[in-house]
């Protein structure tokens, strides 16, 4: 029973798109549950320290904008793993045994742990000691963190393929090495530059709500000890994104070098390429500084890449055409093994020339798929833009930290300067933006594979009409939007309920 | 302390987890109702693994040509 239907772009398009749009709904409600959750604790910590009263009250406050967050975005995630069964069932099957490992994981521990402190954190206050309570809070975020790092180590797999082997018989990813998997450093790289924008955008949250309050001349102490917190957190965690962002930019030009070089829409590189920051603006040898932390580096192209090039150290890279080839063959071998399979006239020695051919040419698997090499590069405008906004908004927000944790000292009168208690609130939505641009940057910016070199999208989609996958579209997009609405209605009433002093 | 009267009086006393809770409940609802049953039939179910390996080999077998 083979799934012979011509598969159209328009399927693939609108299969994407779905699963874009589930994404980034889904990411709307992730990071505020990461930053909260971090700075939820930080308060509690303190409040356990000193024992006043007021931290209690504050720690709470914040508890509740968690807890409708939380409530809100709670399994929007399965929606995503809906749609791997249903429209990218190629794809599903083909990863199986690598993405069951690290997400039943995420499911028995991090999200049970989550689950069960949640409860100790909202009912036990009083009830248990201070000491416990501040262990759930603490343990709940680490369970939502926990919950990330699974999934983050799935997604990252997807860009690395890393401790695998396909096998053509089963047509599986089998898992050889899980700790190559688990603990891959592009793995932990996105793991720690994904949580701790988390962090950021948990900090923006609350010097925004911050500086709605003391606006209005409203919970002044509350928010004036919230922006503290929230400022300190948010220049850490700043830090650490800017970090492992750059450590991400290294790893991304030696895995994914047409991904970097779409997100500067550099078509010729070479050594001392330039960084873009804008069209028309440029500083000289930065792009080979930020990929390979030498300015003399070499840093290949998009037609580079598609002409194939020799690198500075000889290393001879095949052209798009060649790495096609090659992917027919292993195509090719990938057939006749499956059809040896129970034959009994195949000989021992043509099943040895069949699995030869077979590994040598494994790496380009998915260039077999491919039947124009310009489908290898990504939509250059989005991902150049979006890396633009990605880091612009980074930048910005690092500012505002450093201003709100300036102005916040003794002598500051924070809550006189106006100008600054604005930019907090309208920072929030260039929190928001970042994050989700720099999710464009990396999935956007990987196509077309769904898995890096051995499963373009257009062999890992399942065969539906795509007015089926339209319609389904339109549904995620009312229901989603509802869900924003209803999220965004509670919160506002929350926070404009709340009376500290 | 008793964890399940904690839970209980916690469930009890809640003024905001009410609201909170009927809209997780309709949203699982949504979820696992409405668009898993009418809408994301996973595109193998029912066959078996070799059934599956059949079908996907032979549809990126055709796709590739």
């Amino acid at each position: 029973m083979y799934l012979l239907e011509s598969i159209g772009t328009a399927l693939i398009d609108w299969s994407r798109a779905q699963f874009a749009l589930t994404a980034c709904y889904h990411w709307l409600f992730v990071p505020l549950t990461l930053g909260l959750a971090l700075i939820m604790a930080l308060m509690e910590t303190q409040y356990v320290r000193t024992g006043e009263a007021f931290w209690k009250d504050t720690a709470r406050f914040w508890q509740k904008l968690f807890g409708i967050n939380f409530a809100v975005g709670v399994a929007t995630g399965l929606i995503l793993e809906f749609e791997f069964g249903t429209n990218w069932s190629n794809y599903s099957w083909f990863v199986g045994d690598i993405f069951g490992a690290p997400l039943a994981i995420e499911g028995i521990v991090a999200f049970f742990m989550e689950s069960t402190f949640i409860g100790v954190m909202f009912f036990g206050w009083d009830k248990v000691g201070r000491g416990f309570h501040l262990a759930s809070t603490w343990l709940t975020g680490i369970g939502a963190t926990l919950s990330a790092w699974w999934i983050l180590v799935a997604n990252s797999w997807m860009q690395h393929p890393v401790g695998m082997e396909l096998n053509p018989l089963t047509v599986r990813s089998e898992m050889t090495d899980f700790f190559a998997v688990a603990f891959a450093p592009e793995a932990a790289m996105k793991f720690l530059h994904t949580v701790s924008s988390g962090w950021l955008t948990g900090a923006v949250f609350v010097v925004a709500v911050s500086s709605w309050f003391l606006l209005r001349g409203r919970n002044g102490r509350t928010a004036l000890a919230s922006m503290r917190i929230a400022a300190v957190t948010g220049l850490v965690s700043g830090l650490i994104v800017m970090g492992t962002g750059d450590q991400s930019g290294v790893n991304i030009a030696k895995g994914q070098p047409m991904k970097l070089a779409a997100a500067e829409g550099l078509r010729q590189g070479g050594p001392q390429a330039p960084f873009s920051i804008v069209p028309g603006i440029e500083v000289p040898g930065m792009l080979s500084m930020l990929a390979t932390h030498d300015f003399n580096g070499y840093v290949p192209g998009i037609d580079n890449l598609l002409d194939g090039y020799t690198a500075p150290d000889g290393t001879e890279h095949l052209s798009a055409e060649e790495k096609m080839q090659r992917g027919k063959l292993a195509v090719q071998a990938f057939s006749k093994l499956r059809a040896m399979q129970g034959d009994s006239l195949a000989t021992p020695e043509e099943q040895a020339v069949a699995n030869k051919e077979y590994k040598e040419n494994l790496p380009y698997f998915g260039y077999g798929f491919i039947s124009d090499k310009e489908q290898l590069v990504p939509p250059v405008w989005l991902v150049y833009w979006s890396f633009r906004i990605m880091v612009g908004t980074g930048m910005a927000l690092m500012l505002l930290f450093v201003l709100v944790a300036w102005f916040s000292r003794k002598k500051g009168n924070l809550a006189e300067r106006r100008w600054l208690l604005h930019a907090g609130m309208w920072c929030l939505p260039l929190a928001y933006l970042g994050g989700q641009a720099g999710w464009i940057v990396a999935e956007v910016g990987r196509q077309p594979w769904a898995i890096q070199d051995l499963l373009p999208v257009n062999a890992a989609v399942s065969s539906l009409s795509p007015q089926a996958v339209q319609t389904t579209f339109f549904i995620f997009l009312a229901l989603f939007t509802a869900l924003l609405f209803v999220e965004l209605r509670i919160m506002f009433k929350a926070i404009r309920e709340h009376k500290a002093e | 302390m008793n964890f399940f009267k904690m839970y209980a009086d916690g469930i009890r006393h809640m003024t905001w987890g009410r609201q909170l809770w009927l809209l997780v409940i309709i949203k699982l609802i949504i979820i696992f109702v409405v668009l898993r049953l009418c809408f994301f039939r996973p595109a193998l179910a029912g066959l078996s693994d070799s059934e599956r390996s059949e079908t996907v080999g032979g549809t990126l077998t055709e796709r590739a040509k």
